[in-house]
């Protein structure tokens, strides 16, 4: 392997076999099972055709996890629950048990290593997580900060099932979005075009496509102090950050003028209604690490007022839809802007076409 | 600052640096230390410190993501050299995530020996993430790893690493065996994973049913969701008992006017009557009584394409392209490895450089899109049909024919 003469050339061996991993029970009931119910919190109890059950324990990890807390993950899996472990697309942990006695030791071992146990139903989960400043090339916030500092003021509603149907909160550390699509979107928002520095351009970035990178053609070849560089259009530039990728002296963030925008209504399933995306809610947000007060202050009140106000199995974006949106800035206190007005392609789509709208006593101007 | 996102009742990822950084006696303790002195900075400027670089493996020409200091003194020497090169290894997890303990720690050992300590488990695109590797060491991890029956994932323009729900292993709701499918397509793909050459990245994704657990419609370029074309399967018993357990109006508020197509009924014997040629697989009736309610036996999947997130263009949702598929056989599962082979083929020559499934899509048409993959257009692709008439439409009787025979076709039964 060593001997450079003769490189060791990569096994491309693709997927891993799941089954070698697998909880015994899983594995001997593949694509047989009956039904499922939620005992508690945090569990999930399915039970199979062949009449087998087993009990599955969802607990909260902070993804960016160091050996010793993944080893301590797998201590409690070898003590209490048969030496399987599986993780969920929100970097949750579940453990699966063969009999329901073995829960309680479990779910105590898991509060006893600082591990909430929740995330099923109608909770609050996990926040969809980034890398932000501890990795990312292009960041303009931390994230796993955000989701550590979101998720201590959000921790019961991850360990209860008290909200009208499940909250997916997300993150995105820039505009592209890595976070998806959530209920709520926790997001960067620039609100200045980037400052350039003309004398490494030429040097670092490909200009063509740095150009072709750009969403509104704004950035154009120039020439600055002798040296071929690029410039940007202010007036057309909408601050994606798009540029930045492609050419780091093009630098987007900045400690004053990078934002936080929250964005709401964001769905994937398809339950009910089709998958949808989310909507600005609130922007302006200051980006205050360590933990972000203003971002959790406005999160909170958006989660509490769709908490008071949605009836049973609405999504915070269907819990909108049937209240509309004049009601839902009215409840929340969030001010409605020209920028929550839609001017991207398919933007017209977005206003109201029709006569459709709710008033009370008092709206609108005049007597 | 870091300090203070220690304490609190979620687990903290800075307390998990710190242990890795006071392991003194690692091989790591030096780099995760000087990681915490850049991440602290970032912290106190509000700025990020990391650039990209080009490092890889021997054979593979993605599957790492370099990253380099860019914080450094005025003799160009970095503030925290130990962690001035700290790359991440992207290496793909069994479908569904699954491990046994014995797995998990066999990844600690090798990735104490060669990086920094820090795992994510897992990235956005579904990747085991070794975060925190030098230059010298990605070479010597890898093939470890590699020994150990791992192998690196997607990064850059080109087939990335999939992620699959937990499907046919532990749930009921799953339409069709979801990690044969991820196993099968991914690794058909393997060259365009590990040498990338594609105009942009490419993205499978699988949910077992339409709850599409792993946001394929929204965030793959070809989401592949299970669902079924007979009947939901009802447990009248079961109904009764969940009407006992909850109240008639609940039932009523909650299942009956909630179905989107108005196809469900309560009668009066507290049984429930559905009409399933109206129903539109949303999975919400079977979400509120999973005992009573089972997704029918003739399952398969339903195939969009073109989803993704908001550079450039905005995000956007994948469309149908298939509205429905039997995928159980082989022939089943290598007819679906034909038409991924065919959709990337297409987007490898047509595709502008960094432009993603959907936004071709957008550019040259759905319909030319259709044409050039050589499916049939079908109305479960449209909301409405078009609502403007600027489309040259002379090929009318000839497409009405196509249409004619196809119908012909299903009306005997008849293949395809």
């Amino acid at each position: 392997m060593s001997d450079p003469a003769k490189p060791r050339m990569p096994v491309e061996s693709g997927v891993p076999d799941a089954f070698q991993f697998m909880h015994p029970i899983l594995k001997k009931n593949y694509g047989k099972w009956k039904w499922h119910e939620r005992p508690r919190p945090g569990v999930l109890h399915h039970l199979a055709e062949s009449g087998d059950h087993v009990w599955t324990v969802r607990a909260g990890t902070q993804r960016q996890m160091d050996v010793f807390t993944v080893r301590k993950l797998c201590d409690i899996a070898d003590r209490y629950a048969d030496g399987y472990i599986r993780f969920t697309i929100r970097s949750n942990i579940e453990f699966i048990v063969g009999e329901e006695t073995k829960l309680a030791a479990l779910i105590a071992a898991l509060g006893a290593a600082g591990f909430p146990v929740g995330g099923t139903g109608n909770s609050v989960r996990t926040i969809s997580h980034t890398q932000g400043w501890l990795h990312c090339d292009i960041p303009g916030t931390d994230a796993s900060g955000v989701v550590k500092a979101l998720m201590d003021e959000l921790h019961e509603e991850f360990a209860n099932e008290r909200m009208p149907n499940r909250v997916g909160i997300t993150t995105s550390c820039c505009e592209i979005n890595c976070g998806g699509q959530g209920d709520i979107a926790v997001n960067i928002q620039h609100t200045k075009p980037p400052r350039i520095n003309h004398d490494l351009v030429a040097n670092v970035c490909e200009r063509p496509a740095v150009v072709a990178r750009c969403p509104v053609a704004a950035i154009r070849p120039a020439v600055v102090n002798g040296k071929p560089t690029l410039e940007v259009d202010e007036t057309k530039c909408v601050c994606c950050g798009a540029c930045y990728p492609p050419c780091p002296p093009m630098q987007i963030n900045d400690p004053e003028h990078t934002k936080i925008a929250i964005w709401v209504g964001g769905k994937h399933s398809n339950a009910r209604t089709r998958p949808t995306f989310h909507k600005l809610a609130v922007a302006g947000l200051p980006n205050n690490p360590p933990r972000w007060p203003e971002v959790a202050t406005a999160v909170k009140k958006i989660l509490r007022t769709y908490q008071q106000d949605a009836r049973d199995w609405e999504r915070i974006g269907e819990w909108i839809e049937r209240i509309g949106w004049p009601r839902f800035f009215e409840l929340t206190g969030l001010p409605f802007t020209p920028y929550h007005i839609d001017n991207w392609r398919g933007g017209r789509g977005s206003l109201n076409a029709s006569a459709h709208i709710r008033l009370s006593a008092g709206t609108g101007s005049g007597r | 600052m870091l300090d203070q996102l220690e304490g609190g009742p979620w687990p903290s990822f800075v307390s998990g640096l710190k242990r890795l950084a006071g392991a003194q006696d690692k091989p790591y303790a030096g780099m995760m230390k000087d990681l915490l002195g850049q991440l602290e900075r970032s912290y106190e400027t509000k700025r990020g410190y990391w650039k990209g670089g080009t490092v890889g493996v021997i054979g593979y020409g993605g599957g790492v993501i370099p990253r380099f200091t860019e914080l450094r003194g005025e003799d160009g020497k970095p503030e925290f050299p130990e962690a001035a090169e700290f790359h991440t290894l992207r290496v793909m997890p069994a479908p569904g995530m699954h491990y046994s303990t014995d797995a998990l720690r066999k990844i600690c050992d090798v990735w104490e020996k060669y990086g920094s300590g820090l795992i994510a488990l897992h990235g956005q695109s579904g990747d085991i993430m070794l975060q925190g590797c030098s230059s010298r060491n990605v070479q010597p991890c890898f093939d470890e790893m590699n020994e150990l029956g791992y192998d690196l994932g997607g990064a850059g323009p080109a087939v990335r690493t999939s992620m699959s729900c937990v499907g046919h292993a532990r749930c009921e709701q799953s339409c069709y065996d979801e990690i044969r499918a991820h196993t099968q397509i991914i690794n058909a793909f393997l060259d365009d994973m590990h040498r990338p050459a594609l105009p942009y990245k490419f993205k499978f994704k699988f949910s077992g049913c339409p709850n599409d657990c792993m946001n394929a419609i929204q965030r793959a370029d070809m989401a592949v969701i299970g669902t079924w074309r007979d009947d939901i399967r009802i447990d009248q018993d079961e109904v009764r008992k969940h009407v006992s357990g909850s109240t008639r109006q609940a039932v009523i508020d909650n299942v009956v006017t909630r179905c989107p197509t108005r196809c469900v009924s309560l009668k009066d014997d507290d049984t429930i009557e559905i009409d399933n040629r109206n129903c539109v697989r949303c999975m919400h009736c079977i979400n509120v009584m999973p005992k009573a309610l089972r997704p029918g036996t003739d399952r398969g999947v339903t195939i969009l394409l073109g989803g993704k997130r908001t550079l450039k263009i905005g995000d956007l949702f994948g469309t149908v392209i298939v509205p429905f598929m039997k995928l159980e056989t082989d022939e089943d599962f290598e007819k679906l490895q034909a038409l991924s082979q065919n959709i990337i083929d297409f987007f490898a020559e047509n595709a502008l450089e960094h432009e993603r499934t959907g936004e071709m899509i957008e550019r040259i048409g759905f319909a030319n899109f259709l044409k050039a993959i050589g499916l049939e257009p079908d109305p479960s692709m449209v909301l409405h049909p078009r609502t403007n008439p600027y489309v040259r439409t002379d090929g009318w009787e000839e497409e009405v024919a196509k249409w004619n025979a196809r119908q012909g076709a299903q009306d005997t039964g008849g293949a395809p």
